[in-house]
């Protein structure tokens, strides 16, 4: 691997042993200032334990870490659930790990398209929206290092590509290094300097079209995945299944259990809407 | 027709709750009420080794709770029990254990129902100092630490990457609970210690916008709680730390009410 003053971060065949199993092993990889570098793989294939690595959130079992000192980290995780007893806009969240200023603020929350919803709860945020506003703060610190786990998950489909492509913005204009997990291959084809593939280990390496070409990415994602990377044309006939497995909307009875599970999160919040501008209502009569 | 005890008690209790307030909210948003619960639990046997060793009482409460702190973040390494096991194994044997040691001890007569439920009236000038000395620090210490508090709260791996040194805050939180179940033991007794920090903050959640607000809210909250049931206690001769709790959980259904908030609706 190229050794380069400009690397912030750079794993040295890193592992993780939890629970009598290696969760990733065997990992050596890199990123210099002014680079997207993105991992993908299958589920449990160690992506977010990877990054977690290069973050030192985790202290690796076997290998080496290192990075860059006084490096300026920001870091978008996979999940954040927020308790609801904590009452928390968006823009004091914006602040979290760093002091801003207004204007700052502003300037971040534009640039994903939420500056509406400055003085929102977080808690009030639909899922495309929350993870807008979790890249804006990543934003807002002005990083060397951005670390983005699954950044466009609950985001609508020309919002992911504006997302993108906003990535991309921030990588010129800082000049910062990007670690991207996604599971879009479609994607992160087009805006990646480097993919790595994982799965438990690097199952290959390089620039998109390397990888995409390559066998091990044939069998690990399959040759119609490959392929489709070439041509690619949106058409999503199916759902993935929590377990894995694979939905196709022509078994009804299936479809609906599945609409039902589903649904659930946003039916118990519609009604306590319901609830609050009854009582609101009941108030005003009084 | 205020004595000179009611003031004392008056003065003390603002103290601690000043310091409850904000404190409390961290536990709710970090849900460790039961963590509070069992260091309080423990607090009994800080008493027991203090009157067996002849030391001061505050200072081994806190010396207790940071051990007992200490002792639960080694036992979730190293024990396969969840978090709640360990707590209520541990305020359940400590609770014994301090029983077992003040019944040895029959040459001290100790006022259990004192330590259980508070002796707020019997408050001394020393007290005060120990509240408002103790409590200030502690204050203080929250105010320096609270934003990387609230972000370590928020989310422990982003408080981590982003270098905010959460383990090492989450140490120093750790020495502000125990410093504020040693001051606030006096006030409303071992088993309601929790409840003072709780239940103003969980009042204070309907009113708040931001985490600040909250914190300062809630330990407006716990300042009228001890101010009314204070009086509370006085004017029906009813035992004065429950008399608090309950003046604070009148707050907290008042809080749940549905009344209109016309701030919240103005925009």
């Amino acid at each position: 691997m190229l050794e380069n003053k400009d690397m912030l971060v750079s794993l040295e065949n890193a592992g993780i042993f939890r629970s009598k199993r290696w969760l990733v092993k065997g990992v050596t990889m890199s990123v210099s200032a002014g680079e997207i570098v993105t991992l993908i793989g299958p589920n449990g294939s160690g992506k977010s334990t990877t990054a977690k690595l290069a973050l030192g959130i985790l202290d690796a079992d076997e290998g080496s870490v290192y990075r860059k000192p006084n490096l300026r980290i920001s870091y978008v995780p996979q999940k954040l659930d927020l308790n609801w007893a904590l009452p928390l806009t968006v823009t004091r969240f914006l602040c979290l790990t760093n002091r801003a200023g207004i204007s700052e603020i502003e300037t971040a929350l534009a640039s994903t398209k939420t500056l509406h919803l400055a003085r929102e709860q977080m808690n009030n945020l639909s899922g495309g929206e929350f993870q807008r506003v979790l890249l804006a703060r990543a934003i807002l610190r002005s990083p060397d290092f951005l670390v983005l786990d699954e950044p466009v998950q609950g985001v609508d489909f020309n919002g992911e590509l504006a997302l993108f492509s906003l990535i991309e913005d921030i990588r010129r204009q800082l000049n910062c290094g990007v670690l991207l997990i996604s599971h879009d291959l479609h994607i992160v084809m087009s805006t990646t300097d480097r993919v790595i593939c994982l799965n438990g280990h690097i199952c290959c390496s390089g620039t998109p079209a390397t990888v995409a070409s390559s066998a091990e990415f044939k069998s690990l994602f399959g040759e119609r995945v490959a392929s489709g990377l070439a041509f690619y044309e949106h058409k999503h006939d199916h759902e993935h299944l929590p377990d894995g497995g694979i939905h196709y909307p022509t078994n009804k009875t299936n479809a609906s259990i599945n609409d039902s599970t589903k649904s659930n999160p946003v039916s118990g919040k519609i009604p306590a809407l319901a609830d609050t501008a009854e009582s609101d209502q009941d108030s005003d009569n009084v | 027709m205020f004595d000179d005890f009611f003031v004392r008690a008056m003065i003390g209790g603002i103290g601690v709750a000043l310091i409850a307030g904000p404190l409390g909210c961290i536990i709710i948003w970090r849900r460790l009420a039961y963590f509070g619960d069992t260091l309080s639990h423990s607090a009994l046997l800080g008493v027991a080794l203090a009157l067996l060793l002849e030391l001061n009482i505050t200072l081994a409460v806190f010396g207790i709770s940071v051990a007992v702190s200490l002792l639960l973040m080694l036992l979730q390494r190293r024990a396969n029990l969840s978090s709640d096991s360990l707590l209520g194994l541990l305020a359940h044997s400590a609770l014994a254990i301090s029983l077992v040691v003040l019944s040895f001890m029959s040459w001290i007569r100790v006022d259990l129902i004192g330590f259980l439920f508070g002796d707020i009236l019997a408050i001394t000038a020393r007290d005060l100092i120990i509240i408002w000395g103790g409590g200030g620090a502690v204050l203080i210490l929250l105010m320096l630490i609270w934003r990387p508090l609230f972000a370590a709260t928020v989310n422990m791996e982003i408080a981590t990457a982003e270098g905010t040194r959460p383990e090492y805050i989450n140490f120093i939180f750790m020495i502000v609970m125990a410093a504020v179940i040693a001051i606030s033991m006096k006030i409303v007794g071992v088993l309601l210690i929790t409840a003072l920090l709780i239940i103003p903050a969980a009042s204070a959640r309907r009113f708040s916008t931001s985490p600040e607000q909250m914190a300062v809210l809630s330990a407006i909250i716990g300042v009228i709680s001890i101010c009314a049931g204070l009086m509370g206690s006085l004017e029906w001769d009813i035992p004065a730390g429950p008399s608090i709790v309950v003046a604070a959980v009148i707050c907290f259904v008042l809080s749940i009410l549905p009344i209109k908030l016309s701030l919240r609706n103005s925009h």
